[in-house]
């Protein structure tokens, strides 16, 4: 099945590239036996995936990854109430661009714009979507290095391990709720790589 | 008869209105009601309406009673004194007049503006005032060519010998016209010969708004002005337990902390600094009688107070016993929220008082009740209270409030502190600030004989009075009935046998204040919504249903048909489109409005367009009334899709525009405005554009989806589709 | 000490690093034409320039703004040059006229890098200043108009 093939596809390169990556980076943390092939665990990956997904599924993380070109906002993911939408970098557009408000840091106070360096959406080339899909097509689209940024399995965990704004999510400023745990979600998409990032159906 | 006085000669100080030198013209007018009429003016106290003052500068500067909020007065108050006064519209100015019984409203007694009345209550008397300094340069030039008056004409602020060409501008002749006395009887234009109105005219004030330079209140700048935030209880009725002054002193920047009438104030260098120092008060409250207050128990409440009978408003016939008798009942209940104005501008005041003066600037509707609690404060006299009017950044009704609350705290805090304070309420203090819009709840019911022609209509209203107990009572309660709760009910136009319209008072614990359109705001939703179920009830067109009701209504009949001729009443439509329509009079005028509506699956509901005819009587300066009524419509699209202030616990649980959205640009749809040509009475036009639009969407709903709306604002989750 | 440069001059504020720039620029240099509307960056009305871009100077705590480029309705243009300027007088646009200074800061920006916005760009750049009194349909035609003045080289 070309689903299979694409998941080999991805592990052949996994392997070249924590090389690369340990000898180029010195992440010591992803150590090469997390990554062995020999681990593969189909039912294992997704029912990790599975645990790890309603963290993508909260606002906090769906918010700024709407179906459409409009940012979200709020825990009942409205779109943004200005008409903000998406721009051509990710940036928001013209008089309303995202950093006009959202600064270097949450700002203090209910319903202040909350803030970090890098406050983006992804760009409309990379869009990156959360908002309604399944599991399944999730998992597919984080996966499609075509659809992810160019990421690598491994560049993906480190990214959703140590990438600012998405931490940001667990530190979301003055009354904000929270995702689940992140440590636990690297987890679960450690485990759902280590055991060879099958996909839900 | 009127009684013009020339200034120039007299000695009058205020607002240093004689700088220059000049003609400067006041005159008296019998006010338009019988009250002011039996107090004529005594020689020395006498109380002229309005000022004029021509410069040796050749500039013409219209002393203008009524505040500037945006309605335009600016502009079309001095276009009346330019018009008769044949002045060159590019040097007239205006100037902001200061408190004075001068000054007062020709109908109400009071320096106020409101109830969009500026325009035609100033119609007379500010042509009056431009014929007669007319007349007097003219007689200035004939003295000085030493020709007959009548072998001049005045054109475009000069005078001119039309035998030699000879010209004088007005600057040049106003020191000699200065020296005159104004003539007894001047004639006013035929209004075919106007030049300036009834055309548009390009608003004075557009140039200091665009660049930064205009002086709202909240931007006055007094040497050594400190800045106030007050801490006002959270529960209406609350009162101060304990509060921590030291704390809030311990923020860099906070000079004093003060208790006042309505709350702690928290004084300091600045804003910042003192908005942080009221963050550290501590307070503690006494919440009193209304902690428990909420908006789901209230609403049960005026149910209850629904089925027992009001004050009659309006009575015809036996509507009960038709509506017994009836082939077809229609029945319903309507109910609208608590609404907050939400001016862009921030409420504020700066206030000066020191050994025996009192200096107000303020944005206000109601300069003699401000400057009246300043008296009642200081212990000054009326005189030794100086009161700026600055522009308003919105009012809405707002900023006429008949306890100036706004004005006594910035009064009262400046007394203690002994300096100048600029008290600025956050746009929190604004929204949970109360004065709003009362909770209204409407039960209605209509009968239809066997034909299908409405036989009786029964409407009670539910709503507390908020003019009970103030300065406004007299002139708002008839009859045990407030006329600012029935007013678009009361009234109805449509040729119906049996009618009864009453008003159940309901306890008002929440301060309530008039709210753009005040009684109409509710009652034209209910009245032209009801009547459009009426209308589908009885299986009829919901225009011709109308027209054929209106015909002893002229005016509103001919603002219904221009509107819905211009929008193409019964052509299709898209899919999922809906037209709907209403036409309501407040304020003496008539404002008909069809708009298209469509209703996504999700709920979301988008105004297209919305056509707008109004017949307000004669106009003055057209593009003006375009404004008001796209700036009405959006007011009340505003207040029928998002406006609504709820009670928990006893505390309003919106605060900013997050959770009391308004409408923004990318949601504005297409406006046009027709006017009616018309020779009736004038009316106003700040207000009336706001009553129609939340019925013609609603009926638009209706018409789009088959879901009838009773209840605003207009919840899109209603409407999905499931 | 905070450094400012506002309107191509240069300031010195000594002022707590937190304090927005909105009450630096209203009340110690005492540009007024910036306004408060709602504290929360909702309604634009405290809309000014920050290195060009439209930031909302009430949430912008001054720290932000220092050594940075500040520009505030009073130096958008010497004489109310601007095209938008001149497009807001033509089509006669305030009523209260309170938000119309962060209107134009706004707009300013739209124009600078869409020098002819359809109507989809306005929505997208404006929507986040409020307009109580409505002028939103005069806002529209007038962006369109200051777009000709502009594009005719027509500002000053």
């Amino acid at each position: 099945m070309e689903k299979t093939d694409v998941s080999s596809q991805v592990l052949t390169q996994l392997a070249v590239k924590i090389m690369l990556v340990i000898a180029a980076l010195c992440l010591g943390a992803l150590a090469p036996s997390t990554w062995a092939a020999d681990d593969r665990d189909d039912a294992g990956a997704r029912a990790a995936f599975l645990k790890a997904y309603p963290v993508f599924m909260h606002p906090r993380c769906l918010n700024c990854h709407p179906a459409g070109d409009a940012p979200l906002q709020g825990d009942d993911s409205l779109p943004h109430a200005q008409n903000v939408q998406r721009g051509p970098e990710g940036r928001g557009r013209y008089a309303l661009k995202c950093a006009n408000c959202h600064q270097a840091a949450n700002l203090p106070g209910e319903n202040l714009p909350p803030g970090n360096p890098k406050w983006h959406m992804p760009p409309p080339g990379m869009r990156m979507v959360f908002q309604g899909k399944s599991p399944g097509d999730l998992c597919k689209q984080l996966k499609d290095p075509a659809q992810n940024g160019g990421m690598t399995l491994e560049e993906l965990i480190d990214h959703v391990s140590h990438d600012k704004l998405v931490l940001w999510g667990w530190d979301p400023g003055n009354g904000r709720s929270k995702p689940p745990s992140h440590v636990e979600f690297v987890d679960h998409l450690r485990t759902w790589v280590k055991k060879g990032a099958a996909c839900p159906e | 008869m009127s009684g013009i006085f020339n200034l120039s000669r007299r000695k009058f100080c205020q607002a240093g209105m004689l700088a220059g030198g000049g003609l400067i013209l006041g005159f008296y007018l019998p006010g338009l009601d019988r009250a002011a009429a039996a107090a004529p003016p005594i020689e020395g106290t006498f109380a002229p309406n309005a000022f004029l003052k021509i410069g040796t500068d050749d500039l013409v500067t219209v002393i203008v009673n009524h505040s500037e909020m945006g309605q335009g007065v600016y502009t079309a108050l001095p276009m009346l004194v330019a018009e008769e006064l044949d002045a060159d519209w590019s040097k007239v100015r205006f100037e902001a007049a200061p408190v004075d019984p001068v000054y007062n409203h020709a109908l109400w007694g009071m320096q106020a503006t409101g109830g969009s009345t500026s325009t035609w209550t100033e119609y007379e008397r500010l042509r009056q005032a431009g014929a007669t300094a007319r007349a007097m340069l003219i007689a200035a030039a004939a003295a000085a060519w030493k020709v007959a008056p009548s072998s001049l004409r005045a054109e475009q602020g000069q005078v001119v010998h039309t035998a030699s060409g000879r010209r004088l501008t007005y600057g040049q002749l106003a020191e000699k016209a200065a020296g005159l006395a104004p003539p007894k009887n001047v004639k006013l234009k035929d209004p075919k010969n106007f030049k300036l109105i009834g055309k548009p005219a390009k608003r004075l004030d557009t140039p200091e708004k665009v660049n930064g330079q205009g002086v709202y209140g909240l931007d006055v700048k007094v040497s050594g002005l400190l800045t106030a935030l007050i801490a006002r209880p959270p529960v209406f009725g609350g009162k101060v337990k304990s509060f921590d002054a030291e704390k809030a002193k311990a923020v860099p920047g906070v000079r004093q902390v003060v208790q006042i009438d309505r709350g702690i104030a928290v004084v300091a260098e600045g804003f910042w600094a003192a908005k942080r120092g009221r963050e550290a008060l501590g307070i503690v409250w006494d919440e009193g009688p209304q902690a428990g207050l909420d908006s789901r128990k209230q609403r049960e409440q005026f149910a209850e107070l629904a089925a027992q009978p009001g004050a009659v408003a309006k009575q015809k016939g036996d509507a009960d016993a038709a509506l017994a008798g009836a082939a077809k009942k229609i029945e319903a209940i309507y109910e609208l929220p608590y609404l907050a104005h939400a001016p862009m501008e921030p409420l504020n005041c700066v206030a000066d008082v020191r050994g025996g003066s009192c200096e107000i600037w303020v944005g206000t509707q109601f300069q003699t009740g401000d400057r009246d609690t300043a008296v009642e404060i200081t212990g000054l006299k009326p005189g030794q209270v100086k009161l700026h009017t600055m522009l308003l950044g919105g009012g809405f009704g707002r900023r006429a409030v008949p306890d100036s609350h706004f004005v006594r705290e910035a009064v009262q805090v400046s007394k203690a502190v002994k300096a100048p304070v600029k008290v600025v309420w956050t746009r929190e203090d604004d929204i949970r600030g109360g004065y709003y819009r009362p909770v209204v709840y409407h039960a209605i019911a209509a009968g239809l004989d066997g034909a299908g022609h409405p036989v009786t209509w029964r409407h009670r209203i539910v709503c507390q009075s908020f003019t009970v107990d103030t300065p406004f009572e007299g002139a708002m309660m008839e009859h045990g009935v407030d006329a600012s709760a029935v007013e678009g009910a009361r009234g109805l136009p449509y040729e119906i046998p049996n009618l009864l319209v009453d008003w159940k008072r309901a306890p008002g614990a929440v301060p309530c204040l008039w709210w753009r359109s005040v009684g109409h705001s509710h009652n034209a939703f209910v009245v032209e919504s009801f009547f459009d179920e009426v209308a589908r009830a009885a299986g009829k067109d919901p225009y011709e249903f109308r027209r054929a009701l209106l015909k002893n209504h002229p005016r509103h009949k001919r603002a219904l048909e221009l509107a819905a001729q211009k929008a193409g009443w019964g052509k299709p439509l898209p899919p999922g489109m809906g037209r709907g329509l209403a036409v309501h009079e407040s304020f003496k005028s008539f404002v008909a409005q069809v708009a298209e509506v469509s209703v996504s699956k999700e709920g979301k509901i988008r105004v297209h367009r919305v056509v707008c005819a109004i017949d307000c009587g004669p106009v003055v300066n057209p593009d003006t009334i375009a404004a008001q009524m796209e700036s009405g419509i959006v007011f009340g699209l505003s207040a029928a899709l998002y406006g609504e202030i709820t009670f928990a616990n006893g505390r309003v649980q919106q605060r900013n525009f997050h959770d009391y959205p308004v409408l923004r640009i990318n949601e504005m749809p297409v406006v046009e405005v027709h006017i009616v040509s018309s020779k009736d009475a004038m009316g106003g036009v700040g207000e009336t554009g706001v009553p129609p639009i939340a019925p013609a969407v609603a009926n638009a709903i209706f018409a789009a989806t088959g879901r009838r709306i009773r209840r605003l604002p207009i919840r899109g989750e209603d409407l999905k589709k499931v | 000490m905070i450094k400012l440069k506002v309107n191509r001059k240069e300031y010195t504020v000594d002022i707590n690093p937190e304090t927005p720039l909105l009450w630096v620029l209203r009340e110690n240099l005492g540009l007024t034409g910036t306004k408060f509307g709602c504290g929360m960056a909702l309604c634009g009305a405290c809309t000014v320039h920050l290195d060009g871009e439209a930031v909302r100077s009430c949430v912008t705590p001054v720290a932000r703004a220092e050594g940075k480029e500040i520009t505030t309705i009073e130096g958008l243009s010497l004489d109310s040059g601007h095209p938008l300027q001149q497009a807001w007088i033509a089509e006669d646009v305030p009523q209260c006229g309170y938000c119309m200074s962060g209107q134009i800061m706004s707009a300013a920006v739209l124009l600078r890098e869409n020098p002819r916005p359809a109507d989809a760009d306005i929505d997208a750049a404006m929507a986040g200043n409020i307009c109580r009194c409505g002028a939103y349909q005069r806002i529209r035609r007038a962006i369109h108009l200051a777009a000709r003045i502009q594009g005719q080289g027509g500002g000053r």
